[in-house]
């Protein structure tokens, strides 16, 4: 069995300053090329009278060659007596910034490469600075050419310099700078007899003084729930929480919180497959658990260990984004969020600062984010999310935004900002400023109906009679004079949500919209009846905002896990929906909604 | 965690993600070593079950042996196996083995047509009925939005600038130039009516991984892969007419692996036993067209 490890490593700069060409010497100098093709591409180089280039053994596609330039990361192997490899290439030129920022965040570690004759130029920093925001720790720097530059030691020295000042000020600090001729093969697999004033590594020394991976274990323990399985068909009765483990270890027996939910559980067995049992996971690993107790939770969940430091909860927070859109990012639109497996609606609450990356010019004006900018913003999402700060938990304090069906952005969280009022309480504030009543007021319907107006929500697991009983509900009022009316979701889908239905998930526009129509129908003097599968605490919260300030009354039927709500009435199971309707008028009767007479 | 365990991790994860944000998907199966790595990998993301349909290009000039372990393991694992085919070029003969067309066009006909009409569900495909062990038609036809691949990065020049989650537009073609960003294990799972999405899970694996990983997780491959006397073996398995074997005596898991550590196949593209490559344009052509 082979137990050799593995690195990627990306290369990154400007356009021409040599990348192509440092990647096809290393691949030269370790054999890794396949038989022959050296020879090959000198003959044909030879043939069509150019000059031979290092950079065309990486030409692997015809639509590079014929573009000269590198169009998008590709990966190349090669070993050397202590790992295997993979470099990937990373475009320098500025139209293929996306496949930059592609490349280098599979990176363990990146090789920037600057030309000693040209200096440093825009993409020398763009990409330093990218590089560090996707979290790259391990930079060296190449200052490569140093033949054009008569292997000068000055000219080195003062390029590092420069370049060490800059990316200071952005707190990055490379591992080392090392002086090479990508071209003429100095310091990059063998010492440079041109440069005997340098005593570092080559180029491959440094590679395999690389650290990698480690640190992720020792974390607090954090698993973003990616789904939950059920394979009860094919006769498999777990039901499984299964997702990867982005930070610490976990064991069998431990307890667990669910965040943003609040619900806690403990692990009853670490599931697998084609494996030895286990009894405990680590930071890598995608997994998978059974819980202790019947709880509901859903994708997109932060499971934390309730004893170790906890992750952040909240609606709005501060991050770093750098955008990559083709139309800006602003203000005026909803985006989709997409932190470890939660996704989110998102708002551009605000921008504090833009940076434009090649020049560190700073701007406190801007009201968008350009393609290519890094800006410090404030977002914020409908619903609460789980989340790290990037400081404390990298690999779960970051995210992606997609505007579009596209990810247009990426950024790191910097500071939970939440506690003020959320977008939805902002939004109700402010609609309810600009109500518009005609000339009848509540209170004459009410006199009029003979009871007051109420939005009432059946919800509990699917297939548990929640709509015959509304419906049944809505029969009785009916019969007793009520001014009632039954919303059913089959309606709703091809209605008011027609618009929606060529979009994925929609669960949150749809609760959006069922609690503005509450809120105009209880406007309206109704007893308004609907029924929901599986509501959250999250999703009631909704309704009932939504539907302010009118009044809100939930029915849980069968088991409903709410942490926070407490249903108005909970009823075990529908056996007799007789039954079952009365203690709902009995209840709407006790809280004076109707009178006791009516039923 | 070793290397091996890393790929293991990466590929359920990218399964995962691809079965939790796709409502019509699918997995190719094309019976060789990596699709079939895959399909192993799909049993660990969803603990010993593959619900995902397996689909399955039938050219009708597969090495029988291929047609043979398919069925077999698609009983014995209770796969969801689907095949499609291109019915009108094989009755018509329109083939290079029947000599009417060169090799390309014949893959053209046979893979690439049958794979993106069998995907859109314009033609019959035909699903394995447990009961009775056999084929049936299929009366589900709706198009499949996300295909996974087994493709591996370093099979050939144009499969290393693959992304994990790769947008085709309804043509099937492939916009190498513009390629959604890729990062943070955030895919691109979003996608706009009318076109679709290839799902590499493979990636980042090497041809050496892969046999690691055979033998490792002792997972049962197609015979032909070994050597059976001859002093030959298959390193690159496709139809019978276009696909040679490689001079080599590897008969088990680990001489194959001590084959490929020992650099004698260093010189040697995987796919050099498959003759379509070989022509003018070859795969890069193909692969333009939706091939895998
Ligand atoms: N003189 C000299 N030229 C170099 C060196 N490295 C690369 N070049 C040349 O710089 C040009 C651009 O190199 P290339 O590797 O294609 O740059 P990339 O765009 O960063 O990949 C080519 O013409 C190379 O021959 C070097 O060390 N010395």
């Amino acid at each position: 069995m082979h137990t050799r490890s593995q690195m990627n490593i990306v290369i990154v700069g400007h356009v021409d300053h040599g990348k192509s060409t440092v990647i096809g010497r290393l691949l030269a100098d370790t054999g890794s090329l396949p038989e022959g093709k050296l020879d090959a591409v000198r003959e044909s180089c030879r043939r069509n009278s150019k000059p031979f280039e290092y950079a065309f053994l990486l030409d692997a596609l015809k639509d590079e060659q014929s573009q000269g330039i590198t169009i998008d990361t590709a990966r190349c192997f090669f070993k050397t007596a202590y790992r295997d490899y993979i470099i990937i290439d990373a475009p320098g030129h500025i139209e293929f910034l996306k496949n930059m920022i592609t490349g280098a965040s599979r990176a363990e570690a990146a090789l920037l490469v600057i030309d000693a004759h040209e200096g440093i130029r825009e993409n020398s920093k763009r990409h330093g600075h990218m590089v560090a925001m996707l979290g790259v720790r391990q930079v060296t720097v190449l200052v490569n050419k140093m033949d054009l530059a008569d292997y000068r030691q000055a000219d080195f020295e003062a390029l590092k310099e420069e370049y060490t000042a800059y990316l200071r000020q952005i707190d990055v600090e490379p591992v080392s700078f090392i002086p090479v001729s990508a071209r003429e093969g100095d310091n990059i697999a063998s010492p440079s007899p041109a440069m005997p004033w340098y005593e570092g590594p080559t180029v491959l020394g440094q590679l395999d003084r690389f650290r990698s991976g480690g640190e992720l274990r020792d974390k607090p323990f954090r698993l973003p729930v990616q789904d939950i399985y059920k394979f009860t068909q094919s006769g498999d009765d777990r039901r499984i929480v299964a997702g990867t483990i982005e930070a610490g270890t976990v064991a069998a027996g431990e307890e667990v919180l669910f965040l943003p939910s609040g619900k806690r559980s403990s692990i009853a067995s670490i599931e697998s497959f084609n494996t030895p049992v286990k009894h405990s996971a680590e930071a890598g690993e995608a997994s998978g658990f059974t819980l202790a107790t019947q709880i509901y939770i859903r994708p997109g969940e932060l499971m934390v260990r309730p004893s170790d430091p906890q992750p952040e909860v909240g609606t709005r927070f501060r991050a770093n984004i750098f955008w990559v859109g083709r139309v800006p990012m602003s203000p005026e639109k909803e985006y989709k969020l997409k932190l470890g497996t939660a996704r989110a609606t998102v708002r551009l609450a605000g921008i504090v600062s833009t940076l434009d990356a090649s020049d560190l010019r700073l701007s406190r004006t801007k009201q968008q984010l350009d393609n290519r900018d890094v800006g410090e913003c404030i977002l914020e999402t409908t619903r609460p999310i789980a989340f790290d700060l990037a400081s404390t938990s990298e690999t779960t304090g970051r995210f992606v935004i997609v505007d579009n069906y596209e990810i247009a952005g990426g950024g790191i969280v910097l500071e939970n900002l939440s506690g003020g009022e959320t977008i939805l309480e902002r939004h109700i504030r402010e609609r309810e400023s600009h109500w518009e009543t005609g000339n009848v007021l509540a209170a004459d319907r009410e006199r009029a109906n003979r009871h007051r107006a109420k939005f009432i929500v059946i919800t509990g697991p699917p297939h548990t009679g929640k709509r015959a009983l509304a419906r049944e509900l809505e029969s009785l009022l009916f019969r007793n004079a009520c001014s009632t009316y039954y919303l059913g979701m089959a309606a709703i889908e091809h209605g008011l949500e027609a618009d929606l239905r060529r979009h994925g998930d929609h669960a949150e526009e749809r609760l959006r919209r069922i609690g503005e129509l509450a809120r105009i129908m209880t406007d309206a003097g109704q007893i308004f009846i609907t029924a929901i599968d599986d509501a959250d605490d999250r999703d009631i919260e909704t309704l009932k905002l939504l539907n302010e300030p009118n009044e809100i009354l939930v029915v849980g039927v069968g088991e409903n896990d709410f942490v926070s709500t407490t249903p108005d009435l909970d009823i075990d199971s529908i056996d007799d929906l007789f039954l079952a309707v009365s203690r709902i008028a009995e209840l709407l009767a006790s809280k004076e909604i109707i009178s006791d007479y009516q039923i | 965690m070793n290397h091996l365990d890393k790929l293991e991790a990466q590929s359920v994860y990218i399964l995962r993600e691809a079965y939790r944000e796709f409502k019509s998907l699918c997995m190719l199966w094309s019976i060789g070593k990596d699709s079939t790595v895959l399909l192993w990998l799909a049993r660990k993301a969803f603990f010993g079950h593959v619900p995902i349909p397996l689909v399955h290009i039938d050219t009708h000039f597969k090495i029988p042996e291929m047609i043979e372990y398919r069925d077999r393991m698609a009983l014995e694992w209770n796969l969801n196996m689907i095949y499609g085919e291109n019915r009108e070029a094989v009755v018509a003969k329109q083939t290079f083995p029947d000599g009417n067309t060169d090799r390309i066009t014949c893959c053209r006909h046979l893979k690439s047509e049958a794979l993106k009409r069998t995907l859109s569900g314009e033609w019959p495909r035909y699903r394995m009925n447990h009961d009775l062990k056999r084929y049936e038609p299929d009366e589900k036809n709706e198009p499949y939005t996300g295909v996974i691949v087994g493709v591996r990065a370093d099979e050939e020049g144009s499969r290393s600038k693959e992304r994990y989650f790769s947008p085709r537009d309804s043509g099937n073609s492939w916009d190498v130039g513009d390629q959604p960003p890729e990062f943070w294990n955030q895919f691109k799972t979003d996608f706009a009516p009318g076109t679709h999405v290839r799902i590499h899970p493979l990636l980042d694996w090497t041809e050496l991984n892969i046999w690691e990983y055979i033998e490792r997780e002792n997972i049962p491959i197609v015979s032909l892969y070994f050597d059976r006397g001859e002093g030959t073996r298959y390193r690159s398995l496709g139809c019978w007419p276009c696909t040679n074997p490689i001079e080599s005596s590897s008969r088990t898991l680990s001489e194959i692996i001590d084959e490929l550590g020992s650099g004698s196949l260093a010189g040697v593209a995987e796919r050099s036993g498959r003759a379509q490559d070989k022509e003018d344009g070859g795969l890069e052509t193909l692969r333009r067209d939706g091939y895998m």
